[in-house]
């Protein structure tokens, strides 16, 4: 009788926490409110908007063929013609980053919604487990990032081989321990919280709690980092790439263009600028994006 | 205050043990026996079974990372297998590039961040500190190859100031640095300016001021100092990251670094200098952290006192 | 007529905004005889801060202030250029703050801190500073001076702390010491050794004028008190008559309040409504809303500060002259 009353109240208050923060704001006022306030975010979003779309749309946005070779019009500069230029082989520059952009968009994406999730999975049952198995993990985290992520990509590229599959891989292994630091420590707060005790007071199970109570509360905390971490990824992809350590021909990244172009650097510098201004570019996006969308969901990240 | 700094240093020693560890596993399970990769096609079965014995390459892992961790305690990192030479003599030579290229470079994004920083802080939201928060941001958004490449192409390709690569003289050092330091800097610039503005509200401020401080006094004495304590971390921080991250710009500014070293031990599949390049600059990492950690301690009275 | 420590006219001060100016200090006038304690008491908001700050010099930006004169020790420092303006704080006069925790450099000695005081106004060297700080220590109360002068300030209590702030602030012989809420963050024993220890400033010559929203305070330690409400002066007297005979609506408000809780009844006294927004003060009487006795042309028009009885004044159209006696 007394535990029904008792899960009544849990239940009462649960609701009410939920509806408090769906009255106060929604996910779509936050972005409503950033879009009034944040001019710049705004514009990032539409930057990166466009950069998808291009990518997406590669097939029909490209004037020429991305691997037709043309060697009567090799190294011309950006003009008329070809409006960014063409490369060693001719090729339209235009076309090729139209085209590059689907593995450089990707690279960013998927690998850090992998290593989130990890990070994320893995820093919620640290801290919700405690003991050892927090011990384990964040040791785990620590030892990962102690090595400096470059390198770390590189002992991984060469542990499993060159290949499109595997640079993902290794973004996705190089990028979570970072996450799970910070998902951890939220979690330990939020299991103190009086809804968290009251509902394991009631004897909620423990994935219960995890997944109808402490992700929900990691949400913009993971949105935040998600737009943050997209930008690390591609800067890493193409350092590696530009190494010769990342993507491999035929594929193309906008990285791996510039370590092509680096050889003809002073008689066609474009080759080289070109992609890394697209991935400047994009980059910038995703950090005003991020930096906006740090203000409204998560004001308190902005110390880590 | 020694024992928090202690369990501090057992931590990191931990720490690169593991990083030791893992690395040792990672390059293990690579497929194809490293020895006949490393005798080429021609070699005979006997002659690299032979040299895998000698290599202690038959044994157990765990003997294997036992003796690579004693042997590593006393200097010894194993033999190049593409370079025929010890991995400590080779790691030994290009260090001393990587580190007068990361010192180089942290003058310059300290001295150019923390300048910035504090002209931005007073002259909050005036021209220049427009100008320097975009420059900032510009900095942290630039892939470092692009920064290196542009330096290159504009200062020593077309204007010849300064030398296209290699680092023969003082001046060669110049554009390597700016490229690897630019990132920092503007790191800093954003702490720096961030931290004062917030300093400059405190209520001790107010103190300084009623006693008859003037402005600069104030920045000085008083603001400075206590802005310089998240500061004086990062950029400890910062060494250990300059250091280790100065691959792609020895790459771009042809320097014998470590760095290179190691994209070097890639390409030629040379595990031994693969690994002890890894490891050495773990190292330079954890000790950067750790000095951080003691100056942040030494720098602010609060946590001296404290445990 | 005695003479004037200080004597602020008209002071105004405000912080503009895009909706306007907000006018937080509105026509203040202060006098501080020398050698007397006066006391400005209002609630939080009410502008009693922001006064202290524009006597001091020490807006901080946007708010800033707007007109007024000063006159300290005979002289109107309103106008000074901030260079000889910064010359007299410190040394004419000095301001000590509500939070002795954060007022305080956290990574600079508290003696230190307080030798600086020196050395700003005296050409002295760092030893002969470093020892009057020591001594100014003992001055105030700090026992075993030498060696706490040495101590950071977190190591140090909170009573201590403001010890600190006052040794700072009357180390180079000010004539005028401001204390801005100087025991509010303090406990009650603290607080008690605090205030005897103003108290034997102002008797060693120094004249003081306490900012507080404690009345209790006021009624220790002050000589003449003046009450703020909305940013204006509402009333002021000599702190007897203010306790004995309050004029003004609002200052028998803040005594009933305290009385009642005093008496321990059943229901709190208070005040009603709120702090009126400073952008939209009504036409008439700023405290006309929250008024009992509240007539029509108190919502029109606002009332003079008039003389009821000498050194009384009140900001009320209803406050009845007092027989002169």
């Amino acid at each position: 009788m007394r535990l029904n009353r008792q899960r009544q109240i849990v239940e009462a208050h649960d609701i009410r926490l939920e509806s408090q923060i769906g009255e106060a704001e929604r996910f779509g006022d936050l972005m409503r409110r950033m879009a009034r306030e944040n001019r710049l975010a705004m514009v990032s979003a539409l930057v990166i908007l466009l950069f998808i779309l291009g990518a997406v749309f590669a097939p029909l946005l490209s004037p020429y063929s991305a691997s037709e070779m043309d060697m009567l019009h090799r190294l011309s500069p950006p003009g008329a013609g070809h409006l960014l230029g063409t490369d060693e082989g001719g090729r339209d520059i235009l076309s090729r980053m139209l085209y590059g952009s689907r593995v450089s968009l990707l690279v960013g994406v998927v690998p850090t919604l992998l290593s989130m999730a990890l990070g994320a999975a893995l820093g919620m049952l640290a801290g919700f487990a405690g003991g050892w198995i927090d011990a384990l993990v964040m040791r785990l985290a620590d030892i990962m990032l102690a090595l400096p992520s470059m390198l770390l990509a590189m002992v991984i590229m060469y542990t499993l081989g060159d290949g499109l599959i595997n640079v993902f891989l290794t973004l996705s292994l190089v990028n979570w321990a970072s996450v799970a630091r910070i998902v951890r420590s939220q979690t330990l707060s939020l299991k103190k919280s009086e809804y968290v005790e009251a509902a394991r007071v009631i004897g909620v199970k423990r994935p219960v709690i995890l997944l109808r109570h402490i992700l929900p509360n990691c949400l913009p905390t993971l949105i935040v980092l998600f737009t943050l971490n997209v930008p690390a990824a591609i800067l890493t992809e193409s350092s590696l790439s530009f190494l010769g350590l990342g993507v491999q021909p035929p594929n193309a990244s906008w990285g791996l263009m510039v370590n092509v172009g680096r050889q003809y650097l002073y008689n066609a510098p474009w080759l080289s600028f070109v992609p890394s201004a697209a991935i400047m570019l994009i980059v910038l996006a995703f950090n005003f994006l991020g930096d906006g969308l740090r203000d409204v969901l998560d004001p308190h990240l902005k110390n880590n | 205050m020694k024992q928090s700094l202690l369990r501090r240093f057992i931590q990191a020693v931990i720490v690169l043990l593991g990083v030791a560890l893992m690395i040792f596993i990672m390059l293990r399970v690579v497929p194809g026996n490293p020895v006949a990769t490393m005798m080429g096609e021609h070699a005979d079965i006997d002659t690299i079974q032979r040299m895998t014995a000698e290599l202690g390459l038959d044994q157990p892992i765990h003997v294997q990372f036992a003796r690579y961790v004693l042997d590593a305690l006393r200097g010894d990192f194993g033999t190049s297998y593409s370079m025929g030479k010890p991995v400590s003599q080779l790691m030994a030579a290009a260090f001393g590039n990587t580190l007068a290229l990361a010192v180089a470079a942290a003058l310059f994004a300290w001295v150019v961040g923390i300048a910035c920083g504090i002209v931005a802080a007073v002259r909050k939201n005036g021209l220049l500190d427009h100008l320097f928060m975009g420059f900032s941001l510009l900095g942290v958004s630039m892939p470092v190859f692009m920064v290196a490449m542009l330096l290159q192409y504009v200062f020593a390709y077309h204007l010849h100031w300064l030398p296209i690569s290699g680092v023969d003289s003082w001046k060669g050092y110049i554009l390597p640095a700016i490229a690897l330091g630019w990132n920092s800097a503007g790191s800093v610039a954003r702490l720096v300016r961030s931290t004062l503005l917030d300093v400059l509200q405190q209520d001790y401020i107010d103190t300084a001021r009623a006693k008859g401080r003037g402005q600069p006094g104030i920045l000085v004495l008083h603001a400075l100092r206590n802005a310089m304590l998240p500061v004086m971390t990062m950029m400890a921080m910062q060494l250990s990251s300059l250091l280790s991250g100065a691959v792609i710009t020895e790459t771009v500014f042809s320097i014998n670094g470590i760095g290179r070293l190691a994209v070097q031990a890639i390409s030629g599949r040379d595990i031994p200098l693969l690994q002890g390049t890894a490891l050495f600059t773990t190292l330079v990492v954890v000790l950067g952290n750790l000095l951080a950690d003691s100056l942040y301690a030494v720098l602010d009275p609060r946590i001296r006192r404290e445990a | 007529m005695e003479p004037m420590t200080l004597r602020a006219v008209g002071l105004c001060a405000g912080i503009p905004t895009q909706k306007g100016e907000i006018r937080a200090v509105n026509d203040v006038s202060i006098d501080v005889p020398a050698g007397s304690i006066v006391g400005i008491v209002g609630e939080s908001g009410c502008g009693k801060s922001m006064t202290a700050r524009a006597i001091m010099g020490l807006m901080r930006s946007p708010a800033r202030m707007t007109g007024g004169e000063i006159w300290l020790n005979g002289r109107d420092i309103a106008r000074l250029p901030e260079r000889q303006r910064r010359a007299l704080r410190g040394s004419e006069m000095s301001m000590i703050f509500q939070e002795p925790m954060t007022s305080l450099n956290p990574v600079m000695k508290v003696g230190r801190q307080v030798a600086e005081a020196v050395r700003l106004h005296a050409n002295v060297s760092r030893q002969e500073a470093d020892r009057r700080a020591v001594e100014m220590f003992e001055a105030v109360g700090i026992s075993d001076a030498a060696s706490r002068a040495r101590c950071y300030p977190h190591q140090l209590s909170g009573g201590l702390r403001q010890r600190v702030m006052i040794a700072m602030a009357m180390v180079c012989r000010p004539k005028l010491l401001i204390a801005d809420e100087p025991t509010t963050a303090l406990d009650v024993t603290v607080e008690a050794q605090i205030l005897r220890l103003m108290r034997n400033l102002c008797d060693a010559g120094t004249s003081i004028l306490l900012i507080s929203h404690n009345l209790g305070v006021i009624a220790q330690l002050c000589d003449y008190v003046y009450v703020m409400y909305a940013g204006r002066i509402v009333e002021q007297a000599g702190v007897i008559k203010l306790f004995d005979h309050p004029a003004h609506p609002y200052t028998r408000g803040l005594l009933n309040a305290v009385s009642s809780l005093r008496r321990g009844g059943e229901r709190l006294d208070t005040i009603n409504g709120v702090v009126p927004n400073l952008l939209r003060l009504p036409e008439g009487c700023s405290f006309s809303l929250r008024c009992d006795a509240c007539e029509a042309r108190c919502a029109q028009e606002m009332p003079e500060l008039r003389e009821i009885a000498p050194g009384h004044k009140a900001r009320c159209h209803l406050a009845e002259r007092e027989a002169w006696s």
